[in-house]
């Protein structure tokens, strides 16, 4: 069949989406021709395989395990405030590692609150660092997009089925078995192997909580590599070996995955005639409110210890953070000049184009590029110089696969809905891109926006492998501090680092839908 | 005169072979049952839907080729036929230049079309803020700038109620009549046709037979439409 003529073409997208490709497989061919054949992998390379393996599988596995009840409590039950816990946990999504990793000392460190609690029955303090701290945090993390991908699965159980099996006077174990199970084994798997792939590429979470030969992932051995030893030839090879490792990932969660766990309609209770009995509500009320306390005290940890501190804060944070703000404005503007094209390319016929830019933004890790990049400035200009623009880059690569979710249906539909009366005006083009696409666009390029500015704002990756000690983002700063013992002042910036993260989302995402007509 | 000649125009799975003629100035009604291909006819003719056979001749002069935006046809959808955010006076000046920059002369022809359609004054409102009749107006006052010589109706009209679709056809007729326009208009209700068509091109089984006069059709249905109309 011809396609239907458009009035915008693909030629501009297809351009950014070859630059983005050109960057992610750039720079890999940089880091491969740099690494030494031969050489292989030491034995500090196999154990920090093995530890990205298991933490990953570990993270997956907990994650979605404790999804399931508190997925299935939220589904059933309604209570005051079911909306804004499902709203929160979309949060974690744009909340800063670094700030997140913060709040989890706080309440599970040696002097946290648990090990306070803990100390009062004459118990030990808990021990954060080292596997378990690296799989808590990523459990923070990915439970509640856990929650949310399965949460979904159950609102798309037809209200039908759940009339059918009350009419049939179907038990709970029957319940389970005719409708839950069908659907988790649906939908678990994606949920599983999303979690799998983001965990094979943690830095941030490695670095502050794990080290050691014994709890080092392979992003982190690339940055050690790198930083320590500036063995370009074995960070090149752990690049190669982390990519492969990814990009299977990847290609696994995009197969087995059903659903992108920000859609909307999350927040619709299904009317169900099961789980009346006290101990089905007080089990899911248990959930629910574990699940909630699990991340809100984190949260609430952060800002009690940082309040005190936030007057006091010193100039080289508040450097730190304009350097933030910079970094974060520069890649949000990279991100829409790439994905606006690259949507209506994807829309005026070209969808392969999101669905291959979606692979290689999950399949590549942050560092591998960062690593490429340094080798690739190297010969020509001092790599720490650029960690500004560098890092701006990165970040909105990074944010590329889920600016193309929220943009690709959007533009489709746009296109879709006025294409025909713009070509019959003949407004095509520039004229089209002017008076009808971002017009249109408007709400899904301000939450995109938004997503892109918090997640970079946020980003503590390729900065620590480019910046000299005289430059500094916010969470670079906050982990410097840390690393001096100097919590206070880490958690003063810290919520100073999450309230520039959320303001960036909060006003673009606002911004985006401010006065759009439907 | 709009010449269809021994077209076939591909949509998908299905053809629609077309080889008639109409009359210009005339008012012309394209009638079958649904999927028979009215859309994709008048989808041909608007240029949206490729040849694969044939030719379509305006006063002579084949349009293959030519882009939806440069044929002498204006067209209203279905639905969709005003962009939400811009103004009525906007979607109205899209007509004249579809990068907006109009100068004085070109406002005040907009705001005359306003007029001629009943919106005086309410150029400045945005759809969201007008009725689903005085959006169609909107849309009418457009094609009443756009000043081409066919007009294409694909049901624009369908969601109205029967008063204020029978109204919006009347309005059709009568500037059609004023500008001389030729009109080809999808429907689905015998009705309609009998208010303001003067002919009728039937669409059934993959074929576009030729007009034929309104009443003397619909009164003497040929089988394929009498199965159609019941």
């Amino acid at each position: 069949m011809a396609e239907r003529a458009q009035p915008i073409r693909a030629t501009a997208g297809i351009g950014a989406a070859l630059l983005v490709a050109a960057l992610i497989l750039g720079t890999l061919a940089a880091v491969a021709l740099r690494a030494e054949t031969g050489s292989g992998l030491a034995t500090s390379d196999w154990s920090a395989l093995r530890f990205t393996l298991t933490q990953a599988s570990l993270s997956a596995l907990l994650s979605v395990g404790l999804a399931i009840p508190v997925a299935r409590a939220l589904a059933r039950r309604r209570f005051a405030g079911r909306r804004l816990l499902i709203a929160l946990l979309g949060a974690p999504f744009i909340l800063p590692v670094i700030v997140a990793i913060l709040g989890l000392l706080a309440v599970f460190g040696r002097a946290g609150w648990l090990s306070v609690l803990l100390g009062l029955f004459g118990l030990e303090p808990v021990q954060i660092y080292g596997l378990h701290g690296v799989v808590l945090a990523h459990v923070f993390f990915n439970l509640p997009l856990a929650t949310r991908l399965i949460l979904q699965g159950w609102q798309e159980i037809p209200a039908e089925r759940f009339r059918l099996a009350a009419q049939l006077d179907a038990g709970p174990l029957a319940m389970w078995r005719l409708l839950e199970v069908p659907m988790l084994r649906r939908v678990a798997p994606g949920a599983l192997a999303v979690v799998f792939a983001i965990c094979l590429s943690s830095f941030a979470v490695a670095l502050t909580l794990g080290g050691g030969p014994r709890a080092t992932t392979i992003e982190l051995a690339i940055y050690q590599a790198f930083r320590f030893d500036f063995d370009l030839g074995r960070a090149a090879l752990l690049s190669g070996l982390q990519l492969v490792l990814t990009g299977a990932a990847a290609l696994v969660a995009l197969r087995v995955s059903t659903g992108e766990g920000f859609g909307a309609g999350l927040d619709r209770a299904v009317q169900r005639w099961d789980g009346k009995s006290t101990l089905a509500r007080g089990l899911d009320a248990g959930w629910i409110l574990l699940a909630a306390a699990f991340l809100l005290l984190p949260l609430a940890a952060i800002v009690l210890a940082g309040l005190p501190g936030l007057a006091t804060l010193k100039g080289s944070v508040w450097q730190a953070a304009g350097n933030s703000v910079l970094v974060a404005a520069l890649s949000t503007a990279l991100l829409l000049v790439l994905a606006l094209p690259m949507a209506a390319a994807a829309a005026a016929g070209r969808g392969r184009l999101a669905e291959l830019s979606g692979i290689l933004g999950l399949a590549a890790s942050p560092l591998v590029i960062g690593t490429g990049l340094f080798i690739v400035i190297y010969p020509f200009a001092s790599p720490f110089a650029l960690a500004l623009p560098v890092t701006a880059l990165v970040n909105a690569v990074m944010a590329l696969p889920f600016a193309m979710r929220i943009l690709a249906p959007r533009a489709q539909e746009v296109l879709g809905r006025y294409g025909r009366l713009s070509l019959s005006l003949d407004m095509r083009g520039w004229h089209f891109v002017r008076h009808v696409y971002l017009p249109r666009m408007r709400a899904q390029t301000g939450f995109a926006a938004g997503l892109a500015a918090a997640l970079s704002m946020g980003d503590l990756g390729v900065v620590a492998l480019f910046a000299d000690p005289e430059f500094a983002t916010l969470p670079l700063q906050i982990y410097r501090l840390m690393g001096a013992y100097r919590m206070e002042a880490a958690a003063a910036a810290a919520l100073l680092l999450l309230a520039l993260s959320m303001g960036a989302f909060w006003i673009l995402d606002r911004g985006g839908r401010w006065h759009a007509e439907t | 005169m709009l010449k269809l000649e021994n077209c076939r125009i591909l949509n998908g799975g299905y053809a629609v072979e077309a080889n008639l003629e109409i009359r210009t100035g005339s008012c012309t009604a394209v009638i079958g049952p649904s999927g028979a291909g009215k859309s994709t006819l008048v989808e041909a003719i608007a240029g949206f839907l490729p040849l694969t056979r044939g030719e379509i001749r305006w006063q002579g002069a084949d349009m293959a080729g030519q882009p939806p935006g440069k044929r002498p046809v204006a067209m209203l959808f279905q639905d969709g036929n005003l962009f939400p955010h811009l103004s009525a006076a906007q979607n109205v000046g899209l007509g004249l230049r579809a990068s907006l920059r109009l100068s004085d002369a070109d406002w005040q022809k907009v705001e005359a079309a306003l007029t001629r359609v009943g919106l005086s004054g309410m150029g400045a409102r945005k759809p969201a803020a007008l009725s689903g009749g005085q959006q169609s107006r909107v849309a009418l006052a457009r094609v009443l700038v756009q000043g081409r010589d066919i007009l294409l109706l694909d049901e624009p009209f369908a969601a109205l109620g029967p008063a204020l679709k029978a109204e919006m056809l009347d309005l059709v007729a009568e500037l059609a009549r004023e500008s001389g326009a030729t009109v080809l208009m999808v429907s689905h209700e015998p009705a309609d046709a009998r208010r303001i068509a003067d002919q009728v091109v039937l669409v059934a089984e993959g074929r576009a037979h030729p007009p034929q006069p309104t009443t003397e059709l619909l009164d003497n249905p040929p089988p394929a439409l009498k199965a159609y109309l019941g």
